[in-house]
């Protein structure tokens, strides 16, 4: 009788940690991330998931020409600094957080319409406790609206 | 920068839930001291399922959300013509989940046009349109009558009713990808892109020359977003709305593949007065007259069968 209470319990926890981390990732985009596009306006596209250490996400977007971008890519505190890396098709990287000290935003414009990928990977770190391996890491994009 | 605190999520933590699970639907007799606890070897367990996720790269494919499709129209020069908006009146029609879907992104991006050219009273009622897609899909509170209210209350107030916009379409895909629903929200986006592509074709008059011609360039730009399209449905694909779509939407791509756009190397160029950096490269479109109207009338007949 035991072992079925387990059980039970243990099937309702994993039916509902998925739906609670989503909202608890949904609710730290919005408030930690959403934020750092001011005084973009955000999209309205939601990016988001939940990143285990040295594990990588990889977003295509096309970036449309004379359109001013902001990008924000962040990470729940406790994880170490996240890396992410703009790429184009020719995998040239453009940009890399890791060289501006680990900003959350980058601001850029083309000149040119091109499809461009974001690569973002939570690296491994020294020190890192344990017992969390993963968290929240959402990718925003701000626009400017152009007269 | 400042952090605020988020609960991290312990990885281990699941997977031992997840090993408990297996191991008591196995029927394990593994007992310790003639109780029924299991024990388990956090260790060993977490080295192995780590190594298996971290093998997995997570791939998103970003669409241009209806907000940045009405700005990308609009910084083009296009004109507000409101024939070319899905009637308000259409939503009675929306019923199954694959025409609200559609047509909630189809809404979405009315609204935002119309909102973009400070059509007060349309913006409203395409929000009420776009909500009733919502209702009908089980979006909980992404648009309420809370939304409706401080849109009417800022209707003069362009960056708010931006914010409300931005965060109604957030809400509704947020919550369709939560709810285990991730295809009904790639409907969403693909419906949302549709009528930006639509909106902007139909602008085109007739006797407008193809070069220089800056809304005939950000149509042919969604070459680009196509591939993008097909990815994200592709993902999808046995869902049996995605597949129709999908198989809709994929006449578009023998009129697209007969236009090649050639873009030369990037330049990066920081500004460090603006901070905006630029990325310099050139492209060049080949695309003839004929093509593009093909183009037209394939999207006037895709989206059409989409809001009927």
């Amino acid at each position: 009788m035991k072992k079925v209470f387990q059980l039970t319990v243990a099937i309702a926890l994993l039916a509902i940690v998925p739906l609670s981390v989503n909202a608890q990732c949904k609710g730290f985009a919005k408030k930690m991330c959403k934020v750092e596009l001011y005084p973009y306006t955000h999209d309205g596209n939601y990016h988001a998931a939940i990143l285990t250490v040295g594990e990588e996400a990889e977003l295509y977007k096309t970036f449309y020409s004379d359109q001013d971008y902001r990008i924000s890519v962040c990470g729940a505190p406790g994880l170490p600094e996240i890396e992410f890396r703009i790429i184009d098709t020719d995998r040239n990287v453009l940009y890399s957080n890791k060289d501006n000290e680990y900003s959350w935003i980058w601001d850029f414009r083309l000149e040119a319409s091109q499809q461009l990928k974001i690569s973002v990977k939570v690296p491994t770190a020294d020190g890192l406790p344990e017992e969390i391996d993963g968290g929240c890491v959402a990718i925003m994009f701000g626009v400017n609206e152009k007269n | 920068m400042s952090k605020k605190s988020i609960q991290l999520i312990p990885v281990k933590f699941t997977a031992l839930l997840l090993i408990a699970v297996l191991f008591a639907g196995c029927g394990s007799d593994k007992k310790k001291n003639g109780s029924d606890e299991i024990t388990l070897s956090e260790t060993e367990l977490g080295a192995g399922l780590l190594d298996d996720i971290n093998s997995a790269k997570q791939i998103f494919y970003s669409l241009p959300s209806p907000l940045e499709t009405a700005m990308l129209i609009k910084s083009a020069g296009a004109t507000y013509n409101e024939e070319f908006l899905n009637p308000v009146e259409n939503t009675a029609n929306y019923t199954t989940n694959r025409s609200m879907a559609l047509n909630l992104g189809i809404y979405t991006t009315d609204l935002s046009f119309a909102s973009l050219f400070d059509q007060t009273q349309t913006s409203i009622q395409y929000m009420n349109a776009a909500k009733q897609m919502a209702d009908g899909l089980g979006i909980l509170d992404a648009i309420d009558n809370n939304t409706i209210e401080r849109l009417e209350e800022n209707i003069n107030n362009r960056d708010v009713i931006m914010d409300i916009i931005s965060e109604t379409f957030m809400s509704s895909s947020s919550f369709l990808t939560e709810n285990e629903r991730p295809a009904l929200a790639s409907i969403v986006l693909v419906g949302g892109w549709v009528e930006g592509l639509y909106i902007a074709s139909s602008l085109v008059d007739e006797n407008d020359q193809i070069k220089d011609n800056k809304l005939i360039g950000r149509i042919v730009d969604q070459k680009l977003s196509f591939d993008i399209v097909l990815k994200l449905l592709d993902e999808s694909k046995d869902n049996t709305d995605v597949a129709s779509i999908l198989r809709d939407i994929n006449d578009l791509k023998t009129t697209f593949d007969k236009i090649t756009i050639k873009t030369s190397k990037i330049e990066v160029v920081p500004d460090e007065e603006s901070n905006v950096t630029i990325l310099r490269s050139k492209s060049k479109v080949n695309m003839t007259p004929a093509v593009f109207k093909e183009l037209q009338e394939k999207v006037n007949v895709l989206r059409n069968k989409f809001i009927s």
